[in-house]
């Protein structure tokens, strides 16, 4: 019996796959079929005009823009708020309209923050037709995903990505400031606005994201005359004892700790050094946000953390109220920065659409050609910045803001 | 001064390391297989802990009681479904089933629990001990690790030498076959080693989230592969070997973050086991095969 059923779920399972293949087979030969006459078509001007003229007229195109992040596993919150911020974006370009008249069809994917399956995703959201991907969230999956982009020539745009590698391809652009941007400019804020001169560091050697900004940092930090007494490492497989980094840190007397790496990790950070009783003023980056999301945690123990994030939920621009307003309706919490990055990524992909003027039955890589030209020239004013303006390489120009955290809420500091 | 306190904060890591090692040794001793799943089910243990006493309210003992009922029933549950049938096939089969029931029970907490970290509230109310002016502390949790630890050793050891039980496990470890024959129930002792290791391991799970106050479908799964190694460093199979392995583990970690470096902690503790492997095959407190348990 026992047997019959596994003959019987396998045969099922073979069934679906030869489906599946099917599907992709079909899809594939589409595109070479709309590919091969644009190919003609460049010979004779006329044709080529006939050409695009005839599918815009037919009905029902839509922009495919994929999402990929970690919906599940450790950075799960991260992918969340980029998938729920392009959400919120593409349901409100629809409703007023769409890109160049037409609407957005939006989909997803998981990639558990593992660079493998964010290939995977990425795969399965191309043979659902993707045109754009907004993504990846997180540095290390955007890396590999962003070699089969450049394969592919497919625009990608990361809302948070922010390894440098990760925009190393032309057809890849970012949201976010990059690794080394926002390293010097925590070494610059910390700086300029004299909180300390004596620092310490702790990051995560095993992570791109972490040992990235903690070079940069060093480097600018020099510059801004400020001295680091300290400098400890921990890696993913020691990532739940930092009593003796703290410990090195707080003899060596510093007085401010940069922690740049992910929240999960510097909540323990925190408690730790609360039971040492030690009490001094910790700094982190954009991987910080999220720790007053931790369930059951002590947010006493974050009272006056400073992280520098491109993006404040308690601003009162009517931008920023509207979105988080929304935010919070559709999700019931208050978005983060990798929410509004994402939901900056999508308009900027809407400007650049704008601006080439393309439409959505041009081949996927003639989109990309007209997108990457058209992102130099756009800006955008987004929920993270004002006027923000991309170079050929990349990377986005705009001001970082830092916010301190207060009777459990963020607070924009000037 | 600040040597102290970095030596109390190894053993302090070392003692989390122990406790699972205990667990991961007890169960490789006697059914000669490695459970991967053992940092899951550390795992599934501080989440029962996280649910009875943080959202249910309810008074930490009641917490640890329902994690060691669990987990007892989750341990024994998986060696019924997953490995027993497996018993006559190649320790590689065994090995890599062990792997995915490891990965299952994370996806399932996954399905279950979510992935967002949770902050665990700390079930010891022990206040810390300080000495030497304040200079020195030694936090409650670390103390009641320790004694646990040293509890659960000396039981155990008492347990496996002296009831009819614990000599049948013995037996079973040294030759099934011949276990068998004498009238031993192969099956039901390995199953009770099973039932054994997991609570162990609900209670490690409880001290290990106590200690770390962070909780996630992937909490255990680090510290498990960590206590695997303090178990081989003592000599897998040993008792006392799991204990002084995972405490010696922890020192080391912790003092070559300290005076070496911190960029190469790990690099440090391998090394270190490697030489031990080299001069000690069978690990600090290994001995003869045949009295291995």
């Amino acid at each position: 019996m026992k047997k019959k059923f596994l003959s019987l779920a396998l045969a099922a399972a073979m069934a679906a796959s030869l489906t599946a293949c099917g599907g992709s087979g079909d899809a594939q030969a589409t595109t070479q079929a709309t590919e091969a006459p644009a190919a003609d078509a460049a010979g004779t001007e006329t044709t080529a005009a006939n050409a695009t003229e005839a599918p815009a007229a037919a009905d029902g195109a839509t922009w495919k823009i994929g999402a990929i992040g970690p919906l599940t596993g450790g950075a799960a919150i991260y992918g969340n708020a980029v998938v729920n911020g392009a959400q919120i974006a593409v349901d409100e370009i629809n409703a007023a309209g769409g890109i160049n008249g037409f609407q957005i069809e939006y989909m997803s994917a998981d990639d558990e923050h593992d660079a493998e399956k964010a290939v995977n995703a990425y795969n399965s959201l191309k043979d659902k037709g993707m045109q754009l991907l907004v993504g990846t969230t997180t540095s290390n999956p955007c890396i590999a995903v962003a070699d089969k982009t450049a394969a592919d020539n497919m625009f990608q745009l990361t809302p948070s990505g922010s390894a440098v590698e990760c925009a190393a391809n032309p057809n890849v652009f970012r949201v976010c400031f990059s690794d080394p941007d926002q390293g010097a400019a925590s070494a610059k804020y910390i700086g300029e606005h004299k909180l300390a001169t004596k620092i310490a560091v702790i990051y995560d050697s095993s992570d791109v994201y972490s040992s990235g900004i903690y070079a940069k940092f060093a480097a600018e930090a020099a510059n801004q005359g400020l001295e680091i007494v300290a400098e400890e490492a921990f890696t993913a497989d020691t990532n739940k004892d930092f009593t003796t980094q703290l410990q090195k840190a707080k003899d060596a007397g510093a007085e401010l700790v940069f922690l740049p790496f992910y929240y999960t990790e510097a909540a323990l950070v925190l408690t730790q050094a609360n039971t040492m009783g030690w009490d001094p003023i910790f700094f982190g980056c954009d991987g910080m946000d999220g720790i007053l999301g931790v369930k059951n945690f002590d947010t006493s123990l974050a009272e006056g953390l400073m992280l520098l994030t491109p993006f404040a939920a308690d601003a009162e621009d009517e931008l920023t109220v509207n979105f988080v307003t929304t935010y919070k309706e559709n999700y019931g919490d208050i978005p983060n920065q990798f929410a509004a990055d994402s939901y900056d990524a999508v308009y900027a992909l809407k400007a650049a659409l704008e601006d080439a003027n393309a439409n959505p039955d041009m081949s996927v890589s003639d989109i990309c050609e007209a997108v990457k030209a058209s992102m130099v020239k756009i800006s955008v004013d987004g929920l993270t910045g004002a006027g923000m303006t991309w170079n050929a390489e990349g990377e986005p120009s705009k001001a970082p803001k830092a916010v301190k955290i207060e009777n459990g809420a963020y607070v924009s500091m000037e | 001064m600040s040597f102290l306190s970095y030596l109390i904060s190894g053993i302090s890591l070392g003692s989390v390391y122990a406790i699972i090692a205990l667990g991961y040794t007890m169960v490789y001793g006697i059914a000669k297989m490695l459970n991967f799943a053992h940092g899951d089910i550390i795992m599934v243990g501080g989440y029962m802990v996280f649910i009875v006493v943080s959202t249910m309210g309810l008074p930490p003992a009641a917490g640890i009681l329902t994690a060691v009922v669990v987990c007892t029933l989750l341990g024994v549950t998986v060696e019924r479904i997953a490995y027993k049938p497996l018993r006559g096939a190649s320790p590689l089969a065994v090995l890599i089933t062990a792997i995915g029931v490891s990965y299952l029970l994370q996806n399932l907490a996954l399905l279950l629990w979510g992935a967002d970290t949770k902050a665990f509230t700390s079930v010891v109310s022990i206040e810390p001990l300080r000495l030497a002016e304040g200079q020195l502390m030694i936090t409650g949790e670390t103390i009641v690790t320790i004694t646990t630890c040293i509890v659960v050793m000396v039981t155990l050891t008492a347990f496996i030498n002296k009831t009819k039980t614990g000599q049948a496990m013995l037996a079973v470890s040294e030759d099934k076959g011949a276990a068998t024959l004498m009238g031993i129930n192969v099956n039901r002792t390995i199953a009770i080693t099973f039932a054994i290791g997991s609570a162990l391991a609900a209670v490690a799970g409880v001290l290990l989230c106590s200690a770390y106050p962070s909780l996630t479908p992937y909490t255990g799964a680090m510290p498990g592969i960590k206590a695997f190694v303090a178990a081989v460093f003592g000599g897998i199979g040993s008792i006392p070997g799991a204990m002084i392995g995972g405490i010696l583990l922890g020192v080391i970690e912790n003092l070559s973050k300290a005076y070496i470096s911190s960029q190469l902690s790990d690099a440090i503790v391998f090394s270190v086991l490697i030489i031990v492997l080299l001069v000690r095959p069978t690990g600090i407190m290994g001995k003869k095969i045949s009295e291995k348990v």
